[in-house]
């Protein structure tokens, strides 16, 4: 388990180098000269060439690689034409903010989306399920911008109950988290529904209730914990969505966060901007897989020990 | 006179299906003393596990519906609310099942899965509760129970895993332990193992059993009084050893007669027939032997030299090479024209591997096997293609082993147009002449394989495997997951087609029985090897290996009158072939017992 562990850390590094190699080349290859750009539209032939060669844009391309990856080691982001500076501070200040709103998204997403699918299960073809099975599909189908914009609409606007941008305190999280995480509550609340009644129909659930135990126990004593190990896995997959979807959420509600950043990137064409917070987007998702992996290890004995 | 301790009056279970409801148990009434055995018997679909079911009233409510009486102790458990009869469930009744690896909870110890019956019937403390825990492990034989009791299920075979189930029945010391087909999943000798420890522990906690199996061997070692059922409805019940001496129903008549009883072909020296059972009245016909289709001289159609098939065990993240199964180890023999070889051995044993390596869906390590001379491990592309048209396989399951989405027809003309010996037109009536030659109407080959009974899909696979013209045939535990009478019927065919096209088998099975009613000659394999070889009615007249011994006493014999000998408990473990990188297999010598008879002289281990 310690050795697999370790294994699994060693690799982040390895992909990490890979995912910028892979970053380096499509952002050396896309159309658009960086220099002319960090420039501006009224620069001259001269201060474009100046910049240039200050931006060591000049030099041959393996050399700026590595040059690239040993800024990145140290910290050094490149010149960012926003900041006028290397951006990482910038970045980092905004990196609580989405952390904040992930971490409040995977909570929701549990502890509604979970409870949602073993009720489901548990009255299987019963109204609560019908119920349940409905408001699953519909937030399934709703992009979360649209429903962002909805919630903004209808408690900002109308009633007036909540503030509609920033971070402002805890009340203005709840609909950035609403909106972020809808469409994992279904999903989980789907999954769980699923996995649970198959588990339900299993021996061992059986031979629970043949020891006496009511349908209750059986259910949350042993059924779940069997449960839990498809479901970790899906939802371990989805996080990644996590951390897409926060980029059209931070920009809906104005989030102070890290995906709102990237788009002003993408939009005044930062280069290394983008490319910094792609790079930090890529060691996220790492770590969530590297602690879905040890969570699924947890709770499935079969892998603890072989 | 003594109250019995479950009284079953008109027990009728019924199912929702389709809007209408169907009954699988109906009017089944039956008592159970103190102390006392009762064994349910009947074939698949009879209704005999809704039964015990029923009792313990675990069928889901919103579909099915219980009528009748069940009395437990005065008590009827049908008028009893849910809650009630959850303190009934694990309490005064107790159940085991069929599946010995899937009816424990994989993610739970299985020291708490025992402490929680306890705990949840009895005011116990934690403490409490595990340390007579441990003593049920003890009580079960489970060796080093103290150390297992942490452990998960998956560190446990199915023998051991059934160990532990029946300890979880014992906890709160039921008065009732229904057995749902406890050995069936496991080998005869761990079966044998079971069956003594439950006969063991009754005796000790003066408790009764009603015991459900399809299995007449089993009824006859252990019941006290038998009920037969027949689609639902229980046709006979009485003492077993008057079920067995005069049976009095068509049914149970056709059901012993099905039984294969080890020992019945003394005095035969070739294969014989099942008797053919009239349902009407349950009389049959006095089986003849099969006439000799045996070629004894002349070159043999399969020869296997020095066959050894190993697989590697990769473990760790980087899949380091850390073990190997020696599934077969140094294998020889030989299969006569019109013979029938039986490889007989428990789970493990590699005979199923044998069969696999001959027809090289898998990759033997070395060796050869020799089909009509040419060494079909050598081959390559189309003349291995040719080579396999002459060896043909049977498998186990005939549910799994038909495509669903195909027609019958097609499944059988398939093998025909893919080697190019016929166009679509012929292998259409090859495949109808077929059908009738395995005895199912040439109509049905526009059916579909869920349109027909499990006998007849292994019908359906043998008229399959038929249509190269093979000259072996390899059946792998082909018989083993049918009904009694549906499996004396496929056996009849093998045989009938033995003597008129002059086939080889393979016939590999764990079944004694059956073994010895259909071969010509017997290997008897242990870990990879062949321990003992030889004619039939060498090996189970006189069988030398200690092993071959160990398994021909393990097998339930269908004869009530020899219930007393009762046999020693033991808890070996069957052994495993799964050995370390530098394992040397030892060179085994064979000792002559007979001609033809050799006994491996490695004995130890057995």
């Amino acid at each position: 388990m310690l050795r697999f562990l370790a294994f699994r850390i060693a690799l982040i590094p390895l992909v990490a180098l890979g995912v910028v190699t892979i970053l380096f080349v499509i952002f050396k290859s896309v159309p658009g000269d960086q220099a002319s750009i960090v420039a501006g539209a009224t620069a001259t032939q001269a201060e474009i060439e100046n910049i240039r060669t200050m931006l060591g844009l000049d030099r041959p391309l393996t050399e700026q690689y590595v040059k690239h990856i040993v800024g990145l080691l140290s910290g050094d982001f490149g010149y960012s034409s926003t900041f006028r500076t290397n951006p990482l501070p910038n970045i980092m200040e905004r990196v609580p903010a989405t952390l904040l709103l992930m971490l409040s998204s995977i909570v929701v997403m549990t502890a509604v989306g979970l409870p949602a699918g073993v009720a489901s299960a548990a009255f299987q073809n019963r109204w609560p399920d019908y119920l349940i099975s409905s408001v699953v599909v519909a937030l399934l189908a709703v992009p979360n911008f649209w429903l962002g914009m909805i919630l903004i609409a209808v408690l900002s606007v109308q009633l007036g109950w909540l503030p509609s941008f920033g971070l402002t305190g805890a009340l203005s999280l709840i609909m950035p988290t609403l909106a972020l995480s809808a469409r994992l509550i279904a999903l989980v609340a789907r999954m769980t529904r699923g996995v649970v009644i198959e588990e339900m129909r299993k021996d061992y659930a059986r031979t629970a209730r043949a020891k006496g135990l009511d349908r209750r126990t059986t259910l949350t004593r042993h059924v779940l914990r069997n449960a839990m190990i498809p479901i970790v896995t899906v939802v371990g997959l989805q996080a990644g969505f996590l951390l897409g979807g926060s980029v059209v959420v931070e920009r809906l509600f104005a989030w102070p966060g890290i995906g709102d950043l990237l788009l002003t990137g993408i939009s005044v064409r930062d280069y290394n901007l983008v490319q910094g917070i792609t790079v930090l987007f890529v060691v996220g998702f790492l770590l969530i897989n590297l602690i879905v992996e040890v969570l699924y290890t947890i709770i499935n004995p079969r892998l603890r020990h072989g | 006179m003594t109250t019995p301790v479950l009284s079953v009056t008109d027990l009728t279970t019924s199912f929702l299906l389709e809007g209408t409801w169907r009954p699988v148990v109906r009017n089944v009434s039956f008592d159970i003393m103190p102390k006392e055995t009762v064994a349910v018997v009947g074939e698949s679909g009879s209704g005999k596990s809704m039964t015990a079911l029923s009792i313990m009233r675990l069928l889901p409510s919103a579909n099915s519906r219980i009528s009748g009486q069940i009395t437990l102790a005065g008590r009827d458990l049908l008028a009893l609310s849910e809650p009630q009869m959850q303190a009934v469930r694990g309490n005064d009744v107790a159940m085991i099942f069929q599946e010995p690896m899937t009816s424990l909870n994989p993610a739970m110890t299985i020291g708490t899965q025992i402490a929680e019956a306890l705990m949840w019937h009895k005011p116990l403390q934690r403490a409490e509760a595990e340390a007579e825990t441990l003593r049920l492990l003890e009580r079960v034989r489970i060796p080093a129970a103290k150390a297992r009791f942490g452990e998960y299920p998956h560190r446990f075979s199915g023998g051991m895993r059934q160990r532990v189930m029946i300890a979880m029945a014992l906890a709160c010391r039921p008065s009732l332990l229904i057995a749902d087909e406890p050995t069936t999943a496991l080998d005869v000798t761990i079966q044998a193992q079971i069956l003594a420890l439950i006969k063991e522990l009754q005796d000790e906690e003066d408790m009764s059993v009603l015991f459900i199996t399809h299995d007449m061997g089993v009824v006859a070692e252990i019941a006290d009084r038998t009920v037969v059922m027949l689609k639902g409805e229980a046709v006979e019940t009485g003492p077993t050893e008057r079920i067995f001496r005069v049976p009095e129903h068509p049914y149970t008549r056709a059901l012993l007669a099905a039984v294969p009883q080890l020992g019945s072909m003394t005095g035969h020296a070739r294969p014989m027939r099942f008797p053919v059972v009239d349902p009407a009245t349950g009389g049959s016909d006095t089986p003849e032997e099969t006439s000799d289709t045996v070629s004894p001289l002349g070159s043999p159609v399969l020869e296997v030299a020095h066959l050894t098939t190993r697989f590697d065990i990769r473990s760790g993240m980087m899949s380091r090479l850390t073990g190997r199964v020696h599934a077969v180890e140094n294998v020889s023999f030989s299969v006569q024209p019109g013979e029938t070889l039986a490889l007989v051995g428990e789970s493990g044993c590699g005979k199923s591997t044998i069969g696999r390596s001959i027809v090289r869906l898998v990759e033997a390590d070395s060796g050869s096997v020799l089909v009509d001379g040419e060494d079909i491990l050598r081959q390559k592309g189309r003349a291995l293609h040719a080579m396999r048209q002459r060896v043909q396989m049977i498998f186990q399951d005939p549910f799994a082993s038909l495509n669903p989405r195909m027609r019958v027809g097609d499944a059988i003309a398939e093998p025909l147009l893919q080697n190019g010996l016929a166009d679509a037109a012929g292998a259409r009536a090859r495949a109808a002449d077929l059908l009738e030659r395995v005895g199912l109407p040439p109509e049905m080959s526009r059916r579909y394989p869920h349109e027909f009974s499990g006998g007849q899909r292994q019908r359906i696979c043998i008229a399959r495997a038929l249509a190269l013209q093979p000259n072996v045939i390899i059946a792998d535990e082909s018989v083993s997951a049918l009904d009694a009478s549906i499996k004396a019927q496929v056996i009849n065919l093998m045989l009938d087609l033995q003597e008129s096209l002059k086939l080889a088998y393979l016939f590999i099975s764990h079944d004694m029985a059956v073994v010895e009613r259909v071969s010509h000659r017997v290997a008897v394999m242990f870990l990879g090897e062949i321990v003992e070889i030889g004619p039939r009615e060498a090996i189970f007249g006189n069988p030398q290996h200690p092993y071959t011994r160990k398994l021909l006493a393990a097998v339930p014999v269908p004869d009530p009158a020899r219930q007393g000998r009762r046999r020693a408990l033991n808890n070996d473990e069957i052994a495993s072939p799964v050995r370390t990188l530098n394992y040397v297999p030892p060179l085994r010598q064979y000792r002559n017992v007979s001609p033809g008879h050799l006994v491996s002289m490695a004995g130890d281990g057995a």
